[in-house]
C-alpha cells in the first residue's frame, strides 16, 4: 500500500476540517455547563434534559416528522405515476411540454414556490397548518421523485411488462408484480430524497405554516434570532446523531446485500 | 405401421388454427404489413423468414396482441382476436431478450403465468416440475436468472412460455443470443419439444439455416408481403422468385430470354456467341419473354476435360476458390464476364485437387437442375 505523502495528509486534513469543524464545535458546546454559548464552563448534559422538558421543541419535531412522512409518501406515489406516464405513455399531444413542466419546479426559486402556494391557500380559504405544509412539500418534492424514478424507467426493458401481460397479467397486475419490484430501489431512494428535503425545508414551510403548526427548522431559525441557546445546540446534536445512524445503517444494509448477491453468484458458477 | 406425411396445408378440409385475412398494419406512413393473407395449421412449426424490417416481428406481435391490425382480421381457432387483450389470449410468446423477471427465481418465473389463472397450488407445483424436467433445468430451480448461463436462460424462457400450454407459441428470434454450436443443439431440442407437446409454433428468424432446420413450412417475407410459403425443400428447390432463390442459400442467376423448345422445355438465349441453355419449367413463358435461370452451385459440375452428352456446357477460367473444409466453391469467369459458382464436396485430400487458380475448366448441369423464373 502506498504511504500518504505530506501533501496528501495536509489536503485531507484541510478538507475534512473545513467540512466538520463547525459541527464538532456545535457538538462540544451542546455539552457546555454554561448558559452562555461561547464560554466553556465544564461538561454537563443538562441541556438535553431541559430540551426534553421543552414542549414547543418536541411539538415542532413531531410536526416535522409527520409532515416529512406524509408529504414524501404522497410525493412518491404521484411522482412515480408521473414518471411512468412520461416514459411509457408514448407520444401524445404536448408530451414535451408536460415533461418540461415536471422539471421546472426543480429550478424555481423556493421563495416563489412558497409565495404562490401561500396565495393559493389564502385564495381557496384553507387554514394554514400541518395540511398546508404537507401539500406544499408534496408539490416541490414530487418533481425530485419523478426525476429519480424516470431515470430508472428509461433503462427498464419494456419486454418484461409485455411478458407479464402475455402470461395473463392485467396492466395493473403487471405493474404491481413486475415493474414495481424492479424499480423499487429507485422508488425508495426517491422517497428518501423527498423525506430529507421536507425535513430541512425552511423557506416553503415558513410561507405555508400557521400558528397551529410550526416545523423544527422554523422553530430553530426563530429561536436563533433571539440568540443561540445551548438547548438548540443539544437539539442539533441529536439531529446529527439521527442522520449519522440512518446513513451508516443504510450503507451497511446495501453492503450486506451486495456481499450476499456476490456469494450467490459465485456459488452458482461453482455448481453450474 | 404407415407413417402419414404431416401436411395439413394440402388438405382442403383442414381448418387453419390461425387465419390472416387481408391484414394491413401501418405505422404512420410506413406500411409494416401489406394486405397479407395466410393460414397456419395446428401442430405446425411455421417459420417467418426475412431481412430485418420486413414486418415479421410486427406480424408476430399482432398474434400476441401487442399490435392491432390497421385493416383486416386475424382469426385464432375461428375466433376474431382483434378485441382480445394479450392477457386473455391462449397465445404465449418467447421474447428475443428472454424477458425473464430478474427478481424471481427460475421456479417462480415458470410458475408466474400459472399463478395468474388461479390454478390450485399442487397443480402449479406439478406443472412447473414437469416443465423443469422437459427443459432439463431441475438443478437450477432456485437460482435467479442472473445466476445461470445464456443457454439455461433461453430454456427458462421456453419453459415459462410453454407452462400455460398455449394453443400457439410465438418465438421471436429465440436463438439469436446463443453461439453457433449451442444454437444447433437447441434447434433440435426445440423440434423435440414441439413434437412432444403438440403445440403450434411460429418462429421469427432472419437465419435461413435455422428456419430450414426447424420449420414444417417457411414463409419468406419482404416489405410486409409474403413472397412464398412452402416446405423447406420446396423453398430451396423450387423458389418462386429471384428474391426467394437469392435469400435462401447460394445461387447463380443467369438472365436471358426464353423460347419454347418442346413440352415444358425452354431454350434460354443469354449471351451472344454462346449456345442457348436448356431448362425445363412447368410455368409457361411466352416466346422471347425475359427470364432468369437460377441454379444452385452444388448442382453445377466442374471438370478439367470437356464432358460429353450434357444438357448445358460452358467454358471458363477459375477466378477464385473458397475452401471451406468440407466443400469448395469455385468462382468461374466465363468469356462474357459472367461469374458462375460451382460447388464440390472435398471427398479427396486437397493436394489431389485437379484444378487451381487460372485453370480453364468446363461447367455443366442438367436441364432439370435449374429453375426458370420470370422475376
Amino acid at each position: 500500500m502506498n504511504r500518504l505523502s505530506w501533501f496528501n495528509v495536509v489536503s485531507l486534513t484541510l478538507g475534512f476540517a473545513f467540512l466538520y469543524i463547525p459541527m464538532v464545535i456545535l457538538i462540544i458546546y451542546s455539552f457546555n455547563e454554561s448558559k452562555l454559548v461561547t464560554v466553556w464552563a465544564g461538561f454537563s448534559t443538562k441541556w438535553y434534559g431541559e430540551l426534553l422538558q421543552n414542549e414547543a421543541y418536541l411539538n415542532a419535531a413531531w410536526v416535522t416528522l409527520k409532515v416529512a412522512v406524509f408529504s414524501s409518501t404522497i410525493a412518491t406515489v404521484l411522482g412515480t405515476m408521473g414518471a411512468y406516464v412520461m416514459v411509457r405513455g408514448g407520444r401524445f399531444f404536448g408530451r414535451t411540454l408536460f415533461s418540461g413542466m415536471i422539471y421546472a419546479p426543480l429550478v424555481m426559486p423556493e421563495v416563489i414556490t412558497g409565495l404562490s402556494l401561500l396565495l393559493l391557500f389564502i385564495g381557496i380559504g384553507l387554514d394554514r397548518g400541518v395540511l398546508t405544509i404537507v401539500l406544499a412539500h408534496t408539490t416541490f418534492s414530487m418533481c425530485y421523485v419523478s426525476v429519480v424514478v424516470s431515470s430508472r424507467l428509461v433503462t427498464f426493458d419494456r419486454s418484461l411488462e409485455e411478458a407479464a401481460l402475455d402470461l395473463g397479467c392485467s396492466p395493473a397486475e403487471a405493474f404491481r408484480l413486475v415493474t414495481l419490484p424492479i424499480i423499487a430501489p429507485a422508488v425508495i431512494s426517491g422517497w428518501l430524497l423527498a423525506f430529507t428535503l421536507s425535513l430541512d425545508d425552511l423557506v416553503i414551510a415558513s410561507f405555508t405554516s400557521g400558528p397551529s403548526a410550526t416545523t423544527l427548522p422554523i422553530k430553530i431559525f426563530s429561536a436563533v434570532r433571539l440568540g443561540v441557546s445551548p438547548e438548540i445546540n443539544a437539539l442539533s446534536t441529536l439531529m446529527i446523531a439521527i442522520v449519522t445512524v440512518g446513513v451508516i445503517s443504510a450503507s451497511l444494509v446495501s453492503k450486506r446485500q451486495a456481499v450476499r448477491q456476490q456469494r450467490e453468484t459465485r456459488e452458482a458458477e461453482r455448481t453450474a | 405401421m404407415t407413417s402419414t406425411v404431416f401436411a395439413p396445408w394440402e388438405d382442403a378440409e383442414a381448418k387453419p388454427l390461425i387465419h390472416f385475412q387481408n391484414v394491413t398494419k401501418r405505422f404512420g406512413d410506413f406500411v409494416a404489413i401489406d394486405d397479407l393473407t395466410i393460414d397456419i395449421y395446428e401442430r405446425e412449426f411455421y417459420a417467418l423468414l426475412g431481412p430485418s424490417g420486413c414486418g415479421k416481428t410486427t406480424l408476430m406481435r399482432m398474434l400476441a396482441g401487442f399490435e392491432t391490425p390497421t385493416e383486416g382480421t386475424i382469426h385464432l381457432a375461428g375466433q376474431d382476436i382483434a378485441p382480445v387483450p394479450p392477457n386473455k389470449r391462449a397465445v404465449n410468446m418467447m421474447f428475443q431478450s428472454y424477458a425473464l423477471f430478474p427478481h424471481l427465481s427460475v421456479w417462480d418465473n415458470i410458475a408466474f403465468g400459472l399463478k395468474r389463472q388461479n390454478m390450485p397450488k399442487h397443480n402449479i407445483t406439478e406443472r412447473v416440475e414437469e416443465m423443469l424436467r422437459l427443459t432439463r433445468l431441475e438443478k437450477f430451480a432456485r437460482r435467479k436468472p442472473h445466476q445461470i448461463s445464456g443457454g439455461q436462460r433461453q430454456r427458462v424462457a421456453l419453459a415459462r412460455s410453454l407452462a400455460k400450454a398455449p394453443k400457439l407459441l410465438l418465438l421471436d428470434e429465440p436463438l439469436g443470443a446463443l453461439d453457433k454450436k449451442l444454437r444447433q443443439e437447441t434447434q433440435f431440442e426445440l423440434m423435440d419439444i414441439q413434437e412432444k407437446t403438440g403445440t403450434t409454433f411460429v418462429i421469427v428468424t432472419h437465419d435461413q439455416e435455422e428456419a430450414m432446420t426447424v420449420a414444417s413450412r417457411v414463409a419468406v417475407m419482404d416489405h410486409g408481403k409474403i413472397i412464398q410459403v412452402a416446405t423447406p425443400d420446396r423453398i430451396y428447390e423450387t423458389p418462386n422468385s429471384v428474391y426467394v432463390a437469392d435469400f435462401i442459400g447460394d445461387v447463380n442467376i443467369i438472365e436471358g430470354t426464353a423460347s419454347a423448345n418442346g413440352e415444358d422445355q425452354y431454350a434460354v438465349t443469354w449471351s451472344e456467341g454462346q449456345a442457348p441453355l436448356n431448362a425445363t419449367s412447368t410455368t409457361t413463358f411466352a416466346e422471347g419473354q425475359k427470364c432468369h435461370l437460377a441454379i444452385r452451385p452444388e448442382k453445377v459440375t466442374i471438370n478439367a476435360d470437356k464432358p460429353e452428352g450434357v444438357d448445358n456446357l460452358v467454358q471458363g477460367k477459375i477466378l477464385d476458390i473458397a475452401y471451406l473444409g468440407n466443400i469448395s466453391t469455385y468462382y468461374v469467369e466465363l468469356p462474357s464476364g459472367t461469374v458462375i459458382k460451382a460447388q464440390t464436396a472435398n471427398t479427396r485430400r486437397i493436394a489431389r485437387r485437379s484444378f487451381t487458380w487460372e485453370d480453364t475448366v468446363w461447367l455443366s448441369w442438367t436441364a432439370t437442375a435449374g429453375v426458370l423464373l420470370a422475376e
